[in-house]
């Protein structure tokens, strides 16, 4: 016997089925119940229930990807702020192998990272690197801050509604499974961007979600709703965790997506912003192979050693 | 014997004062709520799980819960010195022990949730009102839980086992059993008693304030339905 | 404390040097204000003040007691403020802190300095017995500018605020069951606050605008436009031309102000 359907809203200790079904994520039994230990939609596929959360704090796992930002700098490691109960420690020879070199001159306190979990230890403690495509500091654009189980819904299936929201805004935009999001592009489209994430946040278990995004970014942008297409088929709203694959494909479009902008940029006039950056920059003289988020050309490969 | 007697004011043996429930009140806390019972007004807010830098309240193996009770100065009829008393230590106490045995933070060892209940305005019963809103936060907050600890009490007023005492009824009354349970088990949470009471009358009274809290926990519910609800 | 993101920083010290406010709003822009008024039936005064995000509740309880020796024909005036754990997760429990306390007492200036509060007609007994009011705030939500939200609170509180009458009968005092009197108020006032980012002053800053600024300006300022309390705050200086940006701007921006009361 099931008392509940598919993508119903649930509360902690709330009845779902009888013993035959299996207790999946966000559940467990007692006494040949299957109960909801969280609130959250019920996912239901064949004979195992789950709840997803709408709300939970991020628990770091290994291979993740996620945004953090350096705490404090000790003698051969960053201590990053991950947000969540779990700190996470970026070890120095994750970063520059076996030289040496003083630590607070590559990334310093105040430092926003795009980081890759490496392990995860008994206590939790997440131990990052900077191994992959796009890891490693974030130059200019802002933090968007939203509960990581929204994640899946502001990404979209195979990435539909963060490439429609980077396509309309021209904004490039990082998003860490810990719910933090990286977003920059013109001034005024960080900020629309951030109000657009935060309403994908709080509407992300309502269904039409991506065309009411669609219409109101081209509303904001060009002041008026977008050409008529064939009606779409309803997207379905995703709560699951994506697979890491979609996460890849995400970052190889916007590397793709950034050598564009970048080939095309050289050929524009850099804005007074650029300019400033790249007046900082020289003035900094780092080492660039480190950073991402700039415009420069190989800003986007890590130089590991 | 369950007579037709008419409280001072106005209500039945077994009938609560008017509850308001509403969860998500606060911006800053991961989960809130903002609880109403007769001239009881109570704010909670719940932190975490988080980080804690309290070395010794950490356990290895699963979360912990810090309770702070606190009653606004101007919450009682004379001004309250602000900051903890006895008595308020005491509720905290009790409180994060009758919240916990719901709790289900395995998955969040060496972490923290704080839990800040605020009584803005007393009228008596603001220990049960407390445990409702914490719960009710807690769920808010995304907290894995058995069950929604509910709390409410019963006492004895001229001889009477009645629900819910207010402020009068608990000043004048000869007895007040509060209690929080589990309404899925029915299990026990908290219990106290303070005054004279029968075994059979005891026993009249933890019926009842079961049942009580079995009405206040539809409320619980119904308010969390409402704040996550689409349509 | 929380360390605040160095990207945070710049673009919104970059916002700000182009006029604009990561919330959209201007320079001299306050956010949405509401204030509610009774919401405490124990408290003789009470208020409930929202400012964008942020929410403080104040509750006033008079009090009996004598005067202060060389003041013995006029009331008391006491003002805390308990920045609760709830209201931040970087507030910690405990006896108010530093903050708190400076809190207070630049709300409280306001108040005692416009001397809004006729207190010599809170006095029941020259030399004996006065009326105490103790304003108490509670912050209940941090999303930046506590200053403002809580004088607003307090001048609304103030307002709302009724004492029962006192007489002196065989030299004691008694108080009315049932006759109250309302607060004698002959003024108002609120709170502008600004902070500097960059080389600009920018009114009710959000959390993150007070986290990356470099100074702080509280103006109070009546309704006929009297200066009556200031305070600097934040780690960096400020030149004269900005103080008198901000004393200008705020005798503007406290006419909106006082309307929500």
């Amino acid at each position: 016997m099931i008392y509940v359907e598919n993508k119903d809203l649930v509360i902690p200790g709330q009845v779902l089925a009888d013993d035959e079904y299996y207790s999946g994520r966000g559940t467990f039994k007692e006494n040949g119940k299957v109960c909801s230990s969280l609130i959250g939609l019920v996912s239901l596929r064949n004979k195992k229930i789950r709840v997803i959360p709408l709300k939970s704090k991020y628990v770091p796992k290994k291979g993740d990807v996620v945004i953090g930002k350096i705490n404090d700098v000790r003698f051969s490691m960053w201590d990053v702020d991950i947000n969540s109960p779990y700190s996470g420690i970026l070890p120095a020879f994750e970063v520059f192998g076996r030289e040496k070199k003083e630590l607070n001159k590559v990334y310093d306190v105040g430092d926003v990272l795009f980081l890759r979990v490496v392990d995860v230890d008994e206590i939790k403690k997440a131990k990052l690197g900077l191994k992959g495509r796009g890891m490693g500091k974030f130059k200019g654009g802002i933090i968007v801050d939203i509960a990581p189980t929204k994640v899946p819904r502001l990404i979209g299936k195979k990435g539909s509604m963060i490439n429609m929201i980077k396509d309309k805004t021209k904004c490039k935009i990082v998003v860490g499974q810990n719910g933090l999001v990286w977003v920059k592009g013109d001034e005024d489209m960080e900020q629309l961007t951030k109000n657009i994430i935060h309403l994908i946040e709080a509407e992300a278990h309502t269904s039409g979600l991506t065309n009411k995004i669609k219409n109101k970014l081209y509303l904001a942008i060009d002041g008026e709703l977008p050409p008529e297409e064939n009606p779409q088929e309803e997207e379905e709203f995703v709560l699951e965790k994506p697979k890491l694959q979609n996460f890849k494909e995400e970052l190889e479009q916007e590397e793709r997506e950034a050598e564009e902008k970048a080939k095309k940029e050289n050929e524009d006039k850099p804005n007074i912003a650029e300019v400033i950056e790249e007046l900082k920059r020289k003035n900094k003289k780092q080492d660039n192979s480190l950073s991402y988020g700039d415009n420069s050309n190989n800003s986007f490969i890590l130089n590991n050693k | 014997m369950m007579s037709e007697m008419i409280r001072e004011d106005g209500r039945k043996f077994d009938e609560l004062r008017p509850i308001k429930i509403e969860a998500g009140v606060l911006e800053r806390a991961d989960g809130s709520a903002y609880l109403e019972v007769g001239g009881n007004k109570i704010l909670v807010a719940v932190y975490g799980p988080r980080e804690s830098y309290i070395r010794r309240l950490l356990q290895p193996n699963t979360g912990v819960i810090r309770c702070r009770y606190n009653m606004a100065p101007f919450s009682v009829d004379d001004r309250k010195r602000p900051g903890p008393d006895r008595r308020s230590s005491e509720i905290s106490k009790i409180t994060a022990d009758a919240l916990r045995p719901a709790l289900m933070l395995e998955n969040y060892p060496r972490s923290m949730i704080d839990i800040y209940i605020e009584v803005i305005e007393a009228e008596g019963g603001t220990r049960c009102a407390g445990i409702t809103a914490a719960s009710v936060a807690l769920v808010d907050a995304g907290i894995p839980m058995k069950d929604i600890v509910v709390g409410c009490a019963a006492g004895k007023v001229n001889d009477e086992i009645v629900l819910d005492l207010s402020e009068v009824e608990d000043k004048e009354g000869q007895a007040d059993v509060p209690i929080a349970m589990m309404p899925r088990t029915g299990e026990i949470t908290l219990l106290q008693s303070d005054g004279d009471l029968t075994e059979e009358e005891f026993a009249k009274a933890i019926d009842l304030a079961m049942e009580g809290c079995r009405q206040v926990s539809e409320l619980q519910k119904e308010a969390l339905m409402k704040r996550y609800s689409t349509e | 404390m929380d360390i605040v993101p160095e990207i945070t920083r710049q673009s919104i010290t970059n916002l700000v040097k182009n006029d604009k406010r990561e919330d959209g709003r201007g320079l001299t822009e306050y956010r949405d204000v509401s204030i509610e008024t009774n919401v405490i039936s124990k408290a003789e005064g009470s208020a409930r003040v929202k400012l964008g995000g942020t929410q403080v509740i104040v509750g006033i309880k008079p009090q009996l007691g004598s005067p202060f020796p060389d003041t013995p024909d006029l009331g008391v005036l006491m003002t805390n403020c308990e920045m609760l754990p709830m209201a931040d997760p970087n507030f910690e429990p405990g006896p108010p802190s530093d903050d708190s306390i400076e809190l207070a007492r630049v709300v409280d200036r306001g108040i005692r300095e416009s001397e809004l509060v006729e207190l010599d007609k809170l006095c029941v007994e020259e030399g004996k017995h006065v009326w105490m009011l103790f304003i108490d705030l509670h912050i209940i939500d941090n999303c930046g500018n506590l200053f403002d939200a809580c004088e607003l609170a307090v001048m609304a509180a103030l307002k709302s605020t009724k004492l029962p009458v006192a007489t002196i009968e065989d030299e004691e005092v008694v108080l009315s069951e049932d006759e109250t009197f309302d607060l004698p108020i002959n003024n108002e006032l609120a709170l502008c606050t600004f902070v500097k980012i960059g080389d600009k002053m920018v009114i009710d800053p959000t959390l993150d605008e007070e986290r990356v600024a470099s100074a702080r300006l509280n103006v109070g300022v009546t309704k006929d436009g009297h200066i009556c309390s200031m305070q600097k705050g934040g780690q960096e200086p400020l030149t004269k031309d900005e103080i008198l940006y901000c004393v200008n701007t705020a005798v503007t921006k406290v006419k909106e102000l006082i309307e929500y009361l």
